[in-house]
């Protein structure tokens, strides 16, 4: 698991030997070694500077189940690259043997035996543990978290992301860049902020009425004799992707010119390493580094990508540290004469029965879970099937969303939309309402009931896909297609906006979607103010307690072609 | 994403008026007020910086800036709105800088097109696509 023992040594000059960074044995040793703390966390210390990553946690304070996802279609110039590589061609790339602790933690193949066999990932307490050990190692390791934070389970949307906040504040970032946060309201935002002891960062927030800067853009730090800059780079279409009314005033955006004049700026200041601290998600982090020089670093996030090694566009090198606490990176670098030399990294597996947690975290998580531990216990039903969100296009957690939006709101066609957040269940576990939240939980959560024409449902699906499918990454938004339940189609991915979709059809009749007709529609998380409609968890409990067990059959309506 | 009643209404609006303006005329529209302005002479593609979102967050007021040192006029057209001029600005030969930035409403994702009159008589341009989308599911 000690990847790149050849580049110890190596010096970025010598650009044939980091060209030859592609995938290689990365778990070689890890699949005959066995599951223990020490193994997790050994690791050969180097240079002068350790940089620790988390991303994404989603407000998951305690371990569970997390399905890497199966359909992660790659266009343009990242078509077939990591992290668009899923599966046994995952397992090949990085020479992980299926079966494998490695092969459970970083891909879907085999994943309801493997989770039996493993147990469950992640937990804050144990997160804590592995920060710990890295620390104790190199005191001055700089912990930076990516975002998705203070957002995503029960205890976070009923506390309003205190419970996170505080948990953090136990963790000691050092800076942490941002995008859901947001969705708790500017006030709320604000609020933490000024209460902060490390620094929110994001060089693309800006005031939307003088398009000057509204955040902090970067933190210099001197760590190993060497100056540090970590600059933050917050989701760039929060106010497309998310409800801007709820932080209105502020602008986002991709500004690569921004990015270019404040790498700039810190090198011009004497940063030795420019480390960015991005919620872009993977492509646009990609091309980024290749538009943008002198950045050395970036953690990426938002895509929820977990890759055991880094991908180098040029001499920089991508970190991709998945989600929901499932894994901490740590990256040992070498920082001398204004420059960075070589590294050393490892995407550490949280695996919650291996690493002891730490009695301080566990203890906070038990405080700020105990004001709703029987309300969020109850539990609601059984799951017959495996839940799971992520995917391109559709996931078992979504299609039973749908499945109740359709029943409950009485309604010819449901959509869900493609978030990445939300954890797994495993067939036969109960479904608490804890687990009902951890998949639904957030601000503007109203399930409206509507009409819309045929018209209008194939524009939203194109406008969706492009998001997506997009071959230039700056258009990309990040998220997966919205789901869709009550109605099949067709996609191609390699087409332009407006011919994508072809053929949507009405399950329950088996007719061609009229584009004249008007259908009624059930859906969730409109970013639109003023949406009415129960609280989209009222619509799936309701629905998961009248049928007791729930069972959700493949699904096959949407078919792909292209990729 | 935007799934109420109100918003598909105006979304269909948005393209009922669209459909009476085809992209081809619009196009056609466009490339008549670039000849006006070169003259028909072939432009060049260095020399002017044109920076605008890649997603508008918001159609109506769409933040766009265009810097070409050197320039003496600098011509700005949104390439699909039903008028597409935008702007035509002249820096005279005190002008400390050879740069405009102002707002701009787009009808629909399309390519804004700066063009740069320079001292010498030669022509630069840029394009960008901007999309106006109807909302995301950022996840």
């Amino acid at each position: 698991m000690i990847s790149r023992r050849d580049f110890l040594q190596a010096a970025l000059a010598a650009s044939a030997v980091w060209g030859a960074s592609g995938a290689g044995n990365w778990a070689r040793l890890a699949a005959q070694q066995a599951l223990t703390q020490d193994r997790l966390l050994e690791f050969d210390t180097f240079g002068n500077v350790t940089l620790i990553h988390v991303t994404d946690i989603h407000g998951q304070l305690v371990p569970l189940w997390f399905r890497e996802p199966e359909i992660n279609i790659g266009v343009g110039a990242a078509a077939g690259q990591p992290p668009h590589v899923t599966g046994a061609d995952f397992l090949k790339l990085y020479g992980i043997a299926p079966g494998t602790p490695e092969a459970y933690a970083l891909s879907y193949v085999d994943f309801v035996s493997l989770a039996k066999g493993y147990g469950r990932m992640g937990g804050l307490d144990r997160v804590a543990t592995v920060i710990n050990a890295i620390r104790a190692d190199r005191p001055e390791a700089l912990l930076l978290d990516g975002g998705d934070t203070w957002h995503g389970s029960y205890t976070c949307l009923r506390s309003d992301a205190q419970d996170m906040v505080n948990a953090m504040n136990l963790l000691k970032p050092d800076a942490m860049t941002s995008h859901w946060e947001f969705t708790l309201g500017v006030d709320r935002v604000t609020e933490i902020v000024d209460g902060l002891d490390f620094a929110f960062l994001g060089a693309n927030i800006f005031d939307a009425e003088w398009d000057e800067p509204a955040y902090e853009p970067y933190r210099m730090f001197e760590r190993g004799g060497a100056q540090i800059a970590v600059i933050g780079q917050a989701f760039p279409y929060l106010p497309i992707a998310n409800p801007k009314w709820m932080f209105p005033g502020l602008s986002f955006g991709v500004r690569e010119e921004r990015m270019a004049e404040v790498v700039q700026e810190v090198r011009g200041k004497g940063a030795d390493l420019v480390v960015l601290l991005s919620h872009n998600g993977f492509d646009v982090d990609r091309k980024m580094a290749g538009n943008v020089p002198g950045i050395d670093v970036i953690l990426t996030g938002h895509t929820h990508d977990a890759l055991p090694e880094p991908v180098m566009v040029g001499q920089t090198l991508l970190i991709a540290s998945g989600s929901n606490g499932k894994f901490v990176t740590r990256l040992d670098l070498d920082v001398r004469e204004g420059r960075m030399m070589g590294f050393r990294h490892k995407l550490i597996p949280v695996f919650s029965d291996a690493i002891a947690p730490d009695p301080e975290m566990a203890a906070l998580i038990d405080r700020e879970r105990a004001p709703y531990r029987d309300e969020m216990a109850e539990v609601l039903g059984t799951t017959d099937s495996l839940l799971y969100r992520r995917g391109n296009f559709n996931g078992t957690w979504d299609d039973l969303i749908c499945n109740a939006l359709i029943d409950e709101r009485e309604a010819d066609i449901a959509l869900s939309p493609g978030f990445r957040w939300g954890p797994s269940l495993l067939p036969g576990d109960p479904i608490t309402r804890e687990d009902l939240y951890s998949a639904t939980a957030m601000t503007y959560p109203n399930a409206y009931r509507s009409e819309m024409t045929g018209e209008m449902l194939h524009t939203i699906l194109e406008d969706v896909a492009d998001n997506l499918f997009n071959p230039d990454p700056y258009y990309q938004q990040g998220g997966d297609m919205v789901r869709v339940g009550g109605m099949g189609y067709r996609i191609d991915v390699t087409k332009p906006q407006g011919s994508r979709i072809t053929d949507m059809t009405l399950l329950k009749t088996g007719e061609a979607v009229d584009p004249a007709r008007s259908y009624v529609v059930s859906g969730w998380a409109s970013v639109g103010e003023g949406t009415e409609g129960p609280p989209i968890w009222e619509v799936v409990e309701s629905y998961v307690k009248r049928q007791g067990t729930v069972r959700v059959d493949p699904n096959t309506s949407v078919v792909v072609s292209g990729a | 994403m935007e799934f109420t009643r109100r918003g598909a209404m105006a979304l269909g609006a948005g393209l009922a008026a669209a459909l009476m303006l085809p992209a081809q005329a619009l196009r056609a529209a466009a490339d008549d007020k670039i000849a006006e302005f070169t003259g028909g002479a072939a432009m060049g593609e260095g020399g002017i910086t044109l920076t605008t979102p890649e997603i508008a967050e918001n159609g109506n007021t769409v933040p766009i800036e265009v810097s070409a040192p050197g320039a003496v006029e600098i011509l700005v057209l949104a390439s699909a709105n039903p008028t597409p001029d935008v702007a035509r600005v002249s820096f005279g030969p005190l002008a400390g800088a050879q740069r405009l930035s102002t707002r701009i409403r787009l009808g629909g994702t399309q390519d804004v097109i700066a063009i740069a009159k320079m001292a010498d008589g030669s022509f630069q341009r840029a394009a960008n696509t901007v999309k106006v989308t109807i909302g995301g599911c950022g996840g």
